[in-house]
């Protein structure tokens, strides 16, 4: 792996050793110190184009939990806001010796831009790039499943899973990484939205796609994803009539996470809008694993910066 | 005994060092050296580090549960462990990356106990100086002693093993080939000469 742009560049395998390094990093996470010397001396750079808490923290704490360098740099407040291209800012990471950039961006192909123009020779992590890919997030949504639906197999696969994805997946990069990658492991998904939130070409992902809620969840999934519905995307309005409708028709209400099979987990890539797309009272319940999600970004994402910064491949003399 | 095995890489030569018997009696010699010097088998912690380490700290852990007097088959799981080092080493940068290993403990933890490092071979030290790392990471160890089954030499930090299987002099172009049963099915520490024109060996 040299870079981590997105999830249809990944065999299986790749897929389970990352899952694996990242099962490992959390065993690591459970001592009395928990930072490891791993990555002393290299320098990380999230450069986000676009506002985002939990994935620039997570990103921040995984690279300083293995002892690298973060630089942050946000739009806001930067060049960027000035008018700066892309290319310059690259190059200027690269003159300043970034040893690796997660690059956040409201513009699908940003990362893989970044990636393969040749303004940057480093390692590229794909943070989400418009509404295409957000495969670090993909990857531990199959972790947190995997450990709750296939436990104490550290190389197990989700094979044989049904996973329900429901809401906005028009807008959602979350949706379709994790339609690819939880298919690479063998699950079955079924993703749940208003006609008008599923995207063109849908019909060609390997995945099924229903526009009834309950119809869905009375099939007994293993896995429940809610999806948040971005307002600040929806520009014109017209995806759904009103609020009030979406949430009757799409959102997990108290009854319908009630109807589910007991082991049935419940899952939301958060920010969460609480009592719309998902009621409180469900995000709180104990078979809701929402903020474990968030535990298990950090371990992923150590997982995948060791991929990419803890080699450069050459063959060298083992010392022992 | 010297042969040429053809999954070595071409023209290689090989010699056996060490067989099943004798890598039992080394292993038994060392288990009684760690229970004279630490009188007794009660603090004590294994730690084997991966790959090779980790069986061989089983051995050695069963070895000393019978000196003791422990009966046959009896819970050996407060004795022995694994201890990865791959997050600790200093030279990732300059190998292919390898996946963790697991690490496992005994419950009771290593703080205050004697914990003995267990490897297969010691060469340069630096994967024991990444175990001394990693362990700090875990706990406070009473004290840290280092059991080897090979000692080729060769080392470049200052470290030395407290119990050693067999010393063997090697030279740096040499590879020293260790197989146990629980890993490659067969108990042996072999020396393998590479073909003249290759440079480095690796070990």
């Amino acid at each position: 792996m040299r870079h981590f742009i997105s999830i249809a560049d990944l065999r299986r395998e790749e897929a389970l050793e990352v899952l694996a390094t990242a099962e490992h990093m959390a065993q690591t996470q459970s001592r009395a110190i928990r930072k490891l010397p791993t990555l002393v001396g290299t320098t990380v750079v999230n450069l986000f184009f676009e506002d985002s808490t939990r994935t620039r923290i997570s990103f921040e704490a995984a690279a300083k939990r293995l002892s690298a360098d973060v630089i942050n740099f946000s739009a806001k407040g930067s060049s960027i806001s000035k008018g700066e291209s892309l290319k310059d800012t690259a190059l200027t990471l690269q003159a300043m010796g970034a040893d690796a950039v997660v690059v956040r961006s409201g513009s699908s192909g940003a990362a893989h831009l970044l990636a393969h123009a040749g303004w940057i020779d480093q390692p590229i992590v794909n943070a989400g790039d418009g509404a295409h890919e957000h495969p670090t997030q993909a990857m531990l949504d199959a972790f947190t499943m995997r450990r709750h639906l296939r436990p104490g197999d550290p190389h197990a696969g989700l094979d044989g899973l049904h996973v329900v994805i429901v809401g906005d997946v028009l807008h959602s990069r979350v949706a379709r990484s994790n339609v690819l990658l939880l298919t690479l492991l063998g699950a079955r998904v079924t993703l749940v939205a208003p006609p008008a939130l599923v995207p063109v070409g849908a019909s060609a992902w390997p995945c099924e796609i229903s526009y009834d809620l309950d119809q869905a969840l009375a099939a007994g999934p293993d896995a429940v994803m809610m999806l948040r519905v971005q307002h600040e995307r929806m520009v014109g309005g017209g995806f759904f009539p009103t609020a009030g409708e979406y949430s009757r028709r799409y959102g997990l209400s108290a009854a319908r996470a009630a109807s589910l099979p007991e082991h049935t987990i419940i899952m939301h890539p958060g920010p969460m809008n609480r009592g719309f797309e998902i009621a409180g009272s469900v995000a709180d319940s104990p078979r809701s694993v929402i903020v474990e999600q968030v535990a298990s970004g950090v371990f992923v994402r150590m997982a995948v910066l060791y991929h990419l910064l803890a080699t450069d491949a050459r063959e060298a003399p083992r010392d022992r | 005994m010297t042969s040429t095995d053809p999954a070595l890489e071409r023209g290689a030569e090989s010699s056996r060092v060490l067989g099943p018997e004798e890598i039992r009696r080394a292993l038994t010699r060392i288990a009684h050296e760690i229970l004279e010097s630490d009188h007794g088998a009660e603090d004590l912690v294994l730690l084997g580090i991966p790959h090779r380490g980790v069986p061989l700290a089983r051995r050695l852990a069963e070895l000393i549960a019978r000196a003791e007097g422990r009966p046959d088959g009896a819970d050996l799981a407060d004795l022995h462990g694994a201890l990865d080092i791959t997050m600790y080493r200093d030279d990732l940068r300059s190998n292919p990356t390898r996946a963790p290993s697991p690490t496992r403990i005994p419950a009771a933890g290593i703080d205050g106990r004697t914990v003995v490092l267990v490897d297969d071979v010691l060469y340069s030290g630096r994967t024991v100086r990444a175990a001394l790392d990693a362990l700090s990471a875990i706990g406070r160890p009473a004290a840290v002693r280092l059991a080897v089954l090979v000692d080729r030499g060769h080392r470049e930090l200052p470290i030395r093993a407290d119990h050693v299987g067999k010393n063997l002099p090697t030279s740096r172009s040499e590879r020293v080939h260790v197989q146990l049963t629980e890993t490659d099915g067969t108990d042996a520490v072999d020396i393998v000469r590479p073909a003249r024109t290759t440079g480095e060996g690796r070990a």
